[in-house]
């Protein structure tokens, strides 16, 4: 990028392809070794507050899986064949060495086989800080709230304990800040997709949030404030396409084929869950007051609908879809769910029999981050936005 | 003697089950209250201190396997949308429920007044009872249970338990069933719990003999059945550990081998651990495939599922909630994958193993993801090889008969052969 002009969104979009597609976390140890005596600390999906890990010193580093580029060698001999492809690309990213410079990793309470992985982390890593981070599940806000600040704590003083950096309360309100902003900067992007789907490919979208996954926060922002101003500069053209949200992939990512299949197929992605850990809270988190406290709070309060959460609302999972739906504008919804994923399949009827009674059009199918063919995506794709234009025109 | 002792303990417990489902199917006229909750982490005297008859969906799907009916109410879930990909359990019990909802007895279970949603130890069971919810359209109340991630129960951990039990549980418990708490009920419960675990443990612990007088898997998922389901607690519970011990410590004494559908075992010839649930579907072939090679298990993880009592937990009445909040974190899927290791060496020393078996499901990701790291580590600090296999809780479509027994014989050769090594 030549100084003093305005990145292109090619620059930026190449840039954040860069730093997506590098399974060596070139990002991370570039900034570890401009940063010497920092460490990193990884995170799996879904939720994890980012901002303890940030306040602590350490690089927030998100571990997504290997995608469609990893090979996998070591993984497999961890992993029967009916446990989804998340784990064992994590396991082949760890065991290749890839994620050595992780002083710590936090696995939090999204399914089964995360929490196992916990487990197996401790043995395989002894010298790596472990922690599985079991976020409150009871509808009870106040006994919710106490326990999350209790766990919150605990990770400040261990993170604290492994950067050497115990964060005061200035640090850890400065941490909440600078992810309220991030937040609200995710919340933005995903706004003017919705507005301009156009304009905003999902296919872009997607790789710079997950550069953001790799990058300290305030680059992340820098990067995605450069990019919604290149957009601006240079508009898409409007097409004639379905308006859909995707549903189920907030945990073992599609690759990204699969999402470039479905919009060339006819369907612009308006709302998705993919990498939801980084605008799970939905509201600021407040600045006044205790900031440990204020995360706790938030979490609680918060009404994200996920199906790593407990839904105590009876109709919640019904309503859900339509709302999103509504919410977004969308025609229709395109369930995409990692095969063997529990939380995304158990979650599946109650989601869909809610959208099919409210006659949103739905489809689903399940793929795997590996995914190397498209085509029965595309044509399904393509045959929902087709059959969702007719029944508009009807 | 031994075996008239043996027939009454079976006796027993088929009286006590057949009671059980009858109360359950007049519930609707006699208007006992009716609680939903799982195995792992359940609350069986909490519940029977309200005099409510707790119904345990995984007894009920793993009976349906064994009666040979899982596989059509399987697939009457999944035409239903619910995904091949998912425990069978669950699908099992909502393809039940819409075939009618016979239990086990062939009588009608009746819907619950309230689901109990124990979060101990297993993610699905969180998704289940959201299903159920739409089915049955009853009040639900969640019970948090922690995860031993770092292999120990953190007192913040308890104290959020505690509190879950006192603010949600029982005001949810009192709704349902119209009646106050009593906690000296719930202590005398306790107490009642406390003396069975004690025999359960000492036939549990019998395994240590040789040759051993049980089948520390097959023989205990029958021996474990009513204290991990409805009998805990109860003065059946304890009349039927109380014979149950005196037949198995006669047999011990007697120096006989463990009863087996084709009646007692004979000449002990190989003793295992196993790790992981058995296949329901096919389970007396599955059994089968051991006795007929006189192996017999002496330890299993799976019978732990509903509480690790041979590790010295017991119900505590002089701490009526706390000991709840004890017994739920202690279930073995809440257990962290260290302590699930240490947990297996210990039984392969003690227990005096000659190998070790994982029979991965397909259904359990609790279960069955981490197994096969399970198995190498356990390999390397026993120095002792294991076996794995693979099937399903339920679903018949994942039982291999010939290839499981193939995998097994190759095994037992392989012990044969290690020990000829050694005395050679
Ligand atoms: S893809 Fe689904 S099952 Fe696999 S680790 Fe993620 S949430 Fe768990
Ligand atoms: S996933 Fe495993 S522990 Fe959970 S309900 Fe199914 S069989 Fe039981």
């Amino acid at each position: 990028m030549a100084a003093g002009h305005a990145p292109t969104r090619a620059e930026l979009v190449e840039k954040a392809r860069d730093i997506y597609d590098d399974l060596d976390f070139g990002a991370v140890r570039r900034w570890l070794a401009e940063h010497p005596g920092r460490k990193a600390a990884g995170y799996l999906p879904v939720y994890v507050p980012r901002e303890i890990i940030h306040a602590c010193g350490l690089l927030p580093v998100g571990i997504h899986g290997g995608g469609d580029r990893l090979e996998i060698i070591r993984g497999d001999a961890f992993y029967q064949s009916y446990i989804c492809h998340l784990p064992r690309s994590v396991i082949e990213l760890a065991q290749s060495g890839r994620l050595d410079m992780l002083s710590a990793v936090l696995f939090p309470s999204t399914c089964d086989v995360i929490r196992n992985l916990s487990g197996m982390w401790k043995l395989l890593y002894p010298d790596a800080y472990v922690r599985y981070i079991d976020v409150p599940q009871t509808p009870d806000r106040e006994a919710g709230a106490d326990f999350w600040e209790s766990e919150l704590r605990r990770l400040v003083d261990d993170l604290g304990a492994v950067s050497g950096h115990h964060p005061t309360d200035a640090d850890l309100r400065a941490s909440v800040e600078l992810y309220n902003q991030t937040r609200a900067m995710v919340r933005s992007l995903y706004a003017a997709r919705r507005e301009r789907p156009w304009d905003l490919p999902s296919e872009e979208l997607y790789v710079l949030l997950r550069a953001g996954e790799m990058i300290p926060p305030e680059e992340f922002i820098q990067l995605a404030r450069e990019y919604l101003a290149a957009v601006e500069a240079e508009p898409g053209r409007p097409r004639d396409n379905s308006r859909v949200v995707v549903v189920g992939a907030f945990c073992e990512q599609p690759p990204l084929g699969l999402i470039i299949s479905i919009e060339r197929a006819g369907c612009y992605v308006v709302d998705d869950d993919f990498l939801l850990g980084n605008r799970f809270l939905l509201r600021d988190v407040p600045l006044d007051g205790d900031p440990v406290r204020a995360l706790a709070e938030a979490f609680v309060s918060n009404d994200q609908c996920t199906s790593v959460l407990y839904e105590s609302d009876p109709l919640g999972k019904k309503r859900v879809m339509q709302e999103r739906v509504a919410a977004a504008g969308a025609d229709g919804i395109i369930f995409a769910t990692p095969s063997f994923c529990d939380p995304a399949l158990l979650d599946q009827p109650m989601l869909r029999s809610g959208a099919e009674k409210a006659c949103i059009p739905c489809i689903a199918f399940k793929y795997a981050e590996n995914t190397g063919q498209f085509q029965q995506f595309r044509e399904q794709a393509g045959t929902f936005a087709d059959s969702i234009k007719l029944w508009g025109a009807a | 003697m031994a075996e008239a002792l043996k027939d009454r303990s079976m006796l027993l417990q088929k009286e006590m089950l057949a009671r059980h489902f009858e109360r359950l199917a007049r519930a609707p006229e006699t208007g006992e209250p009716v609680v939903y909750t799982f195995v792992p982490g359940n609350l069986t005297e909490l519940i029977r201190s309200f005099d409510a008859l707790p119904v345990l969906p995984e007894i009920n799907a793993l009976q349906s396997g064994m009666r040979k009916l899982s596989g059509d109410y399987i697939a009457e879930a999944e035409r239903a949308g619910h995904s091949e990909d998912v425990c069978t359990y669950v699908k099992c019990d909502i393809g039940m429920m819409r075939s009618g909802n016979l239990g086990p007895g062939g009588l009608k279970l009746p819907k619950p007044d309230l689901l109990l949603l124990s979060y101990t130890g297993c993610y699905t069971f969180m998704k289940w009872f959201e299903l159920l919810r739409e089915e049955y359209d009853c009040p639900t109340v969640m019970f948090h249970v922690p995860y031993q991630g770092d292999g120990v129960l953190e007192p913040e951990h308890r104290s959020y338990m505690l509190r879950q039990l006192r603010e949600q549980v029982i005001p949810a418990l009192e709704k349902a069933t119209g009646r106050k708490y009593d906690e000296d009920k719930l202590r005398h419960h306790l107490a009642l719990s406390a003396k069975a675990e004690d025999d359960l443990v000492a036939v549990l612990q019998a395994g240590k003999n040789r040759p051993s007088p049980i089948d520390g898997y097959f023989g205990t998922v029958y021996y474990v059945g009513p204290i991990f389901s409805a009998f805990r607690g109860t003065e059946e519970g304890v009349e039927y550990y109380r014979t149950l011990r005196a037949e198995v410590e006669e047999r011990a004494a007697l120096g006989l081998g463990p009863i087996t559908p084709d009646g007692p075992l004979e000449g002990e010839r190989y003793r295992l651990v196993v790790e992981g649930p058995p296949n329901w579907t096919s389970f007396r072939d599955f059994w089968k495939m051991f006795s007929d090679e006189k192996a017999v298990v002496v330890a299993s993880t799976y019978t732990k599922v509903g509480g690790t009592y041979d590790f010295g937990f017991r119900h505590d009445p002089s701490d009526p909630l706390g000991t709840l909040a004890d017994y739920c974190s202690g279930c073995y899927t809440n257990l962290n994958l260290p302590s699930r290791i240490d947990m297996i060496c210990r039984y392969i020393e003690e227990y005096q193993a000659d190998g070790f078996l994982i029979n991965s499901v397909k259904s359990c990701n609790s279960f069955s993801a981490g197994q096969l790291m399970i198995l190498r580590e356990v390999e390397k600090r026993t120095g002792i090889p294991g076996a794995f296999i693979e099937s399903d809780l339920v679903d018949p479509r994942y039982f291999s008969a010939a290839n499981i027994k193939n995998r097994l014989e190759s095994y037992f050769q392989m012990i044969d052969a290690r020990r000829l090594g050694k005395t050679a």
